[in-house]
């Protein structure tokens, strides 16, 4: 047992090492736990030359390590230095496998058996986790490797990948490139590809049908030798040449770690983070959480709470946050004169959704949100205006103007903008101040993260957003008061895509509103599902069936995963008895539609084919994912000559790159759907991206601004593969010179080799994702289609592209 | 005609874009405007030729000629600017379809005005040249615009929701396939693979390639060696035999698609070199008329 430190810490990452180096210079007896042989393993396992960035830029970086952006290699070269020059103690190969004991005396057991004791401990181990490890004798040999940072480290080598989910199968997939000439063999333990992607199955099934890669099922290594691997096959053991095993095992996620030693998490979700105190520490006194397992996945925060853990611990009480005067900026446009701390109190205390919200996660949701004064009358935001920012009520209150001249007060601590938020719609009304008030703007990423880590700040939201939606639906009148039968039996049930909500000919007298995502409603018709209509979110469905009593007319399901609110008939109905207006409106409602019905059905009689034609390509444009799109690009193939000018000109609006593949993406009755971002409704790109730098335009689009980081995190979650990580091209000669010259690449996306010989001296571009911005910011709309020379090329949202109109042209 | 020239002004505004709802190709634009357009000033001319009185008679070099003749001079080199404006994006409202849908319409407009700018004065010189040079360029567009017409659809048939790469891919896939099956053949059976296996998709003449013909095709004649043969084992070679006729469906359909593609292009080697040669004689034509003076 060594001496008692005053603290250790666990993991050299940024946030670590910025932690160690401030106990370093403070003079505190420290330790600086790492479980590999080298500092900050994340990033040491990024690949070769990649471009690190800093970001957000407007945070003041505060630690005793340097930080800018740059290759990995430069910034891991600068810690080091760092390092040796603040004097850490660093004990290398210390993984930490237990903590027991309380504060002034944890004792840290590693896996060497080592036992240190230190008053406080720092955790700072990110959220990559642990790799399996192997199991079989052998495997402590070197040549087996977690993780390749380069496929082309490796060449003319017998290769073997354990594992065979998607980082199995992309390793592999990496390393048996035909230019590297390695032998590559992938093995898995049990007889299908069940955890990985179907894409990534099938890549590997064609390299396998054509001899780049063996694939062996049911095998599992058993034991490992250098240079060979005996394998245990359905058939018997075997032993095949072997340099190199990939394992791929899966890894450890820290959190069973972090709850053995007693850390309460905010939540039982993959999101939720440990409880913290404004100071970091956790539930265990003396344990704090800085960094990635924070909730901080920046390395600029990681490295400032670093510093400031270290100076609470050590007895600092004055030391204000990093984030101290960007706050302050933040309040600073208000008539009153308070500290950022009593703003953060203030309205902690007097907004129903943050009171359950921690000191430290209020300056968080502060920083990624705006606060301002409004003059009675003043317009917050205008009906129709695109925007999914939620606004809560601090002071004063709000007017919203549910139809011209009628306004209903939203009270102070509500919150409104709630229905932009959840169904990313345009905003449902105007709203105005309805006396000098102070509203907060929090962005849509800041208050889907509060409501994933405070449970109660999401039923609040929830069950507001409910009771408007249905006031915006059902108008005439309605109060609060009224829904609340509705609302309390209300149920909120998931539906993946495809799923029958609504069976035709079933009895039932739900009604249900569409909260995300969109349904289409279809109708048998001479035995054939004849597609009706498609609902976007904020419709509702299921009210013909309470009206008339009689069983549902048509079947309802979902074009894409959504959330539908069911509620029951009986309900509806106390809430239609109690304002005749409610009912007068939806009678109305219903009788459209029922006229729509019965117009389909007509012309089902005389014209079959245009009506056949209608629902077959509504029912292929929803199968292609456009149920969520909200303007998407489709290509008509009658028209199409295939000059790839829509990619050129793509290209040429923007910074040398195209957003589009034509040719790429299916194609029903010459109606083509090719591979371009559709600017969901939900964008799945927005779901998890760090620096926050996605998000949705006025005109609707979905656009990123600078600051990406080049995580590749939106391209992996986008399901449509419209997102490239790529660098910008050198600008390329004028049009001129290359039309009269032949100078240059000429228009459109310069090849690679072009770009290469073409890139300025000692310039390496960074890799950053690339997506389409609906050419926000030009005029003339977007280029794709203004370029297309024979009109193939339409942006369209589906319900216009689907409406009854086309069929009544189609049918004459 | 007010009404054809009341544009829709698209404000384009960040807040409110214009869009279309349908597809509409571009001879049809705009509820063929510019066939409109187009058709009444053919017509005016035709009008306007017989009741005007020239003496001795219309010819080119009447003030009614020069009027005709600036127009059709006009027209023909903004018809050529099509070719720089379709390479040029800018960021304001704009439509290529729109111009190319005045470019077809205003381009068979000059059949008119350049015919009865020459007062049906035809000889051997340079003047007719430069006629006969336009009416060719109008011409291999008139074919340009019946392809365009046409061969989409085709296109897109064929190509079934494959890119060119995938389908370049797919034969690569067969004959990594064919090499590995092509092992245990004997050398007189495994010669014609070979051929095949070191064919380029991409080679033959244009002839070839526009026709969709290529009698000399390794894959083909190595399918018709195989299917005849006997000295392999029966095993390997049927399966030989089983990924040539695959690799010659890829084959064809790859072709297919390279023929479309190149009908669809070929006009235009000829469209624009004539397109040159057309504004070089119109240029001696407009020069030499100068002497005449």
């Amino acid at each position: 047992m060594s001496e008692p430190v005053k603290v250790a810490i666990i993991g050299s990452g940024p946030a670590g090492l910025s932690a160690a180096s401030r106990a370093a210079q403070l003079g505190l007896s420290h330790v600086l736990l790492e479980k590999t042989d080298h500092l900050s393993d994340t990033i040491y396992k990024y690949q070769k030359g990649k471009h690190v960035m800093a970001t957000p830029n407007r945070l003041d970086l505060r630690s005793d390590c340097r930080f800018d952006e740059g290759a990995r290699e430069t910034i891991l070269g600068i810690w080091d230095e760092d390092a040796a020059s603040n004097k850490i103690s660093v004990a290398y190969h210390a993984e930490v496998v237990e903590v027991t004991g309380e504060k002034g005396a944890f004792q840290i057991k590693t896996a060497k058996g080592d036992i240190i004791v230190a008053e406080h401990i720092v955790l700072a181990i990110g959220t990559q986790g642990n790799p399996n490890r192997m199991r079989c004798p052998g495997n402590d040999l070197p040549h087996i490797i977690y993780t390749v940072d380069d496929p082309e480290d490796f060449k003319d080598k017998h290769i073997t990948v354990v594992g065979s989910g998607d980082a199995g199968i992309e390793n592999a997939l990496g390393v048996a490139e035909e230019a590297l000439e390695n032998t590559v063999t992938i093995l898995n333990r049990s007889k299908d590809f069940a955890r990985a992607k179907p894409k990534n199955v099938s890549d590997m099934m064609e390299a396998g049908e054509n001899g780049s890669m063996s694939i062996r099922t049911e095998t599992q290594p058993k034991l490992v030798e250098p240079g060979w691997l005996t394998l245990e096959t359905p058939t018997g053991d075997e032993k095949i040449e072997c340099d190199v095993i990939v394992a791929r095992l899966g890894s450890v996620a820290p959190r069973a770690f972090v709850e053995s030693m007693g850390i309460e998490f905010t939540g039982p979700d993959r999101e939720a983070f440990p409880k913290l105190s404004p100071t970091f520490e956790t539930t265990v006194p003396g344990i704090y959480v800085i960094g990635a397992l924070a909730g901080y996945p920046l390395i600029k925060h990681c490295m400032n709470q670093g510093y400031d853990v270290v100076e609470f611990l050590n007895g600092n009480q004055a030391l204000t946050p990093a984030d101290e005067k960007d706050l302050a900026a933040i309040f600073a446009g208000l008539p009153q004169q308070k500290s950022v701390s009593e703003w953060l109190e203030f309205l902690r205390t007097r907004i129903r959704i943050f009171a359950d919200v921690s000191p430290l996660q209020m300056r968080e949701f502060m920083l990624d949100s705006k606060i301002a004064f409004y003059r009675t009358g003043d317009v917050v935001f205008e009906k129709d205006e695109p925007g999914s920012s939620l606004f809560a009520i601090a002071d004063g209150q709000a007017l919203v103007e549910v139809a011209p001249g009628v306004t209903v007060p939203i009270e102070e601590g509500s919150i409104f903008g709630e229905v932009g938020l959840i169904s990313g719609r345009k905003r449902g009304a105007r709203i105005r101040a309805g006396a000098d008030s102070i509203f907060v703007e929090v962005s849509r990423t800041a208050a889907l993260k509060l409501m994933g880590s405070v449970p109660g700040a999401k039923r609040v939201i929830n069950r507001i957003s409910l009771e408007r939606q249905l006031l915006q639906i059902f108008k005439g009148g309605l109060t609060v008061e009224d829904l609340a039968p509705v609302v309390d039996d209300a149920e909120v049930i998931r539906v993946p895509a495809g799923k029958v909500v609504l069976q035709e000919g079933d009895a039932g007298d739900d009604v249900y509103v569409i909260r995300s995502g969109s349904m289409v409603v279809e109708k048998d018709i001479g035995g054939k599902p004849i597609f009706l209509r498609y609902l976007p979110a904020g419709s509702y469905f299921g009210e013909m069936a309470v009206l008339s009593g009689a069983p549902r007319n048509a079947t309802v399901k979902a074009a894409v995963g959504s959330e539908v609110i069911k509620l029951t008939g009986a309900g509806f109905k106390a809430m239609l008895a109690a304002r005749p207006q409610v009912r007068e409106a939806t009678e109305k409602a219903v009788a459209e539609r029922a006229q729509m019905n019965s117009f389909i059905e007509s012309r089902k009689a005389s014209y079959s084919s245009a009506v056949d034609l209608y629902s077959d390509t509504a029912t292929f444009i929803m199968k292609e994912g456009l149920g969520e799109a909200t303007d998407a690009l489709l290509i008509d193939e009658n028209l199409c000559v295939g000059c790839d000018n829509c990619e050129k000109a793509c290209a040429d609006s923007h910074e040398g790159l195209s957003r589009l593949d034509r040719e790429a993406g299916k194609t029903f009755a010459h109606l083509h759907v090719p591979t371009s971002c559709r600017h969901c409704e939900h964008p799945h790109c927005m779901a998890d991206c760090p620096p926050n730098v996605i998000h949705r335009g006025p005109d609707g689009e979905v656009f990123m601004e600078e600051g990406c980081i080049g995580c590749g995190n939106c391209m992996r979650n986008c399901p449509y593969g419209v997102i490239r990580m790529e660098a910008a091209p050198p600008e390329k000669p004028s049009l001129l010179r290359w039309l009269l010259t032949g100078f240059g690449p000429g228009p459109g996306e310069p090849s690679p080799k072009w770009t290469k010989a073409n890139m300025p001296e000692g310039k390496k571009p960074k890799k950053i994702a690339v997506k389409c911005d609906m050419c926000k910011g030009i005029s003339g709309g977007p280029a794709c289609v203004r370029a297309c020379p024979t009109g193939a090329a339409i942006r369209v949202s589906p319900e216009e592209f689907l409406s009854i109109a086309r069929l009544e042209e189609d049918a004459g | 005609m007010a009404s054809l020239f009341q544009r829709r002004r698209n404000k384009a505004t960040q807040t409110e874009r214009i869009r279309e709802r349908r597809h509409e190709g571009f001879l049809r634009h705009a509820d063929f405007r510019w066939a409109k357009i187009s058709g009444g000033l053919c017509l005016l001319v035709i009008i306007s030729y017989a009741l005007v009185d020239v003496t001795p008679r219309h010819n080119g070099g009447s003030w009614y000629g020069y009027t005709l003749g600036t127009i059709g001079a006009g027209l023909i080199l903004w018809l050529t600017a099509l070719g720089y404006r379709k390479r040029k994006m800018t960021s304001t409202a704009w439509s290529l379809k729109a111009w190319t849908s005045a470019h077809v319409y205003l381009g068979l407009s000059l059949i008119v005005i350049g015919t009865w700018h020459t007062g049906f004065q035809l000889g051997w010189n340079v003047h007719t040249l430069a006629w006969a040079l336009m009416m060719l360029v109008i011409l291999s567009g008139l074919y340009g615009v019946i392809a365009y017409a046409t061969l989409p659809k085709a296109l897109s048939n064929n190509r079934d929701e494959m890119t060119q790469m995938q389908m370049l891919e797919a034969i690569r896939a067969f004959d990594r396939q064919l090499h590995a099956a092509a092992q245990p053949l004997t050398p007189e059976d495994t010669a014609p693979v070979l051929a095949a296996l070191e064919e380029d998709p991409f080679a033959g003449s244009i002839g070839a390639r526009l026709s969709g013909r290529y009698p000399k095709c390794a894959t083909a004649a190595a399918l018709r060696t195989l299917s005849a043969s006997r000295s392999s084992d029966a095993e390997a070679r049927e399966k030989v035999v089983g990924l040539l006729s695959q690799k010659e469906a890829a084959l064809t359909r790859l072709r297919r698609h390279l023929r479309i593609r190149g009908l669809l292009e070929i006009w235009l080697y000829v469209h624009v070199p004539l397109t040159f040669a057309l504004i070089a004689a119109l240029s001696a034509h407009i020069i030499s008329v100068f002497f005449y003076w």
